[in-house]
């Protein structure tokens, strides 16, 4: 009797991992922009995928509340670097650095109904 | 009792974690490029954060309304410029200034004066606020956390200078050093990016200088030798609504 579970376990298993082989294959992976040219990010790229909300979230109460600016991790500083050179903003296009993978996760970001996602000195120039 | 052939050896964990310390450890020291290693580039990336609000400030205004001018807007243009407001047109657009023509009815001395925020001591808005997104900050500047403001409006209610609006409508464009958006209470910030930045200006002070009025200056009141403390201690000012004893960091001299 135990051996029969233990081989149906085995099977189970195995089928599973043959379908996550196949759906990596056929999924469409989202297209990151590449960052400005001569640029290096605050953190490496595995951290910042899973950990960048943490880290504005901490850094967004300090600055309203504290003052403090300028500090390690700032949204700012993100747009900065990752704004898209055709749209030069980081949520306009499908394609630009926030929306092309938060769409793929269907994870809905809120900072660009009140934070500017295009870098200041375009915001400057626009205004004009 | 049988044990897990899959789990490790308890002894080889603690050895991989030394050895990963110890890597680690020479790696902070290894050269990148000529003349720049990574202690340098996490050292250089802490040394330019701001200290933030300081206690021993507070910040205020003074107001003579015997040089603002009767029809003149031009601190009410520098703080929609400076914000990113677009000019208000209707009564429910939101405005952090607003100029107002008082008639003293006996006498029919009148006045001109803008009115923004008067950033209280004891802020009604931060009394009634249900979540906590009013909120005075260290150097007495009263603001709104827009990540925390669910948009009930309780603090305009309670604001006896009117001094709050309410955005109704999608924004765009927005500063990147003021962020605004639909369903947040917003007002008078007394500029506080900039003073983060340690300018010691306002954008309607700025204007109202540059204009030639020099009715708005802009002060720590906490500090006996700022012009604005060397002013409000020679002349006579007044607080609006000063029976509410709100104690607002805005005073008005010649009303």
């Amino acid at each position: 009797m135990r051996q029969i579970a233990a081989l149906l376990a085995t099977l189970t298993a195995l089928a599973a991992g043959g379908a996550v082989a196949a759906d990596e294959a056929r999924t469409p992976r989202p297209v990151v922009e590449a960052a400005r040219a001569g640029t290096q990010c605050v953190e490496p790229a595995d951290v910042m995928r899973r950990d960048h909300m943490r880290f504005l979230k901490h850094q967004r109460d300090d600055t309203v509340h504290a003052g403090v600016r300028g500090a390690k991790y700032s949204l700012k500083e993100c747009i900065g670097c990752h704004a898209s050179p055709t749209t030069q903003s980081v949520a306009t296009g499908e394609t630009n650095f926030c929306t092309s993978c938060h769409s793929y996760a269907a994870v809905r970001v809120d900072c660009f109904e009140c934070h500017s996602s295009t870098p200041q000195a375009v915001v400057q120039q626009g205004s004009k | 009792m049988k044990t897990d052939p899959a789990a490790p050896p308890a002894e080889s964990k603690p050895r991989r974690r030394g050895f990963l310390g110890v890597a680690a450890a020479g790696m902070a020291g290894v050269a990148l490029a000529p003349g720049i290693r990574l202690i340098e580039i996490a050292q250089a990336a802490t040394t330019t954060t701001s200290a933030g609000a300081n206690p021993a400030v507070r910040w205020g205004m003074l107001i003579d309304t015997t040089k603002c001018v009767e029809g003149c807007t031009d601190c009410v243009d520098a703080c929609n410029t400076e914000n990113g407001l677009a000019p208000a047109t209707r009564p429910t657009d939101p405005q952090w200034i607003r100029k107002i023509e008082i008639k003293q009815i006996k006498t029919g001395r009148t006045a001109s004066l803008p009115v923004m925020c008067q950033h209280c001591a004891e802020p009604p808005c931060v009394e009634v606020c249900p979540t906590g997104a009013s909120f005075k900050r260290a150097d007495g500047i009263v603001l709104v956390d827009r990540h925390s403001c669910i948009g009930c409006r309780y603090c305009m209610m309670a604001c006896p200078y009117k001094a709050r609006s309410f955005v109704h409508e999608p924004l765009a464009d927005q500063k990147s050093d003021v962020p605004r958006g639909k369903g947040c209470v917003e007002s008078c910030t007394l500029c506080v990016h900039r003073i983060d930045k340690g300018e010691k200006t306002t954008a309607c002070a700025e204007a109202c200088a540059k204009a030639g009025h020099g009715a708005i200056v802009f002060g720590d009141l906490n500090d006996p030798d700022s012009e604005i403390s060397q002013r409000i201690r020679s002349a006579n000012s007044v607080q609006l609504r000063a029976d509410l004893h709100l104690e607002p960091g805005v005073r008005y001299q010649g009303l």
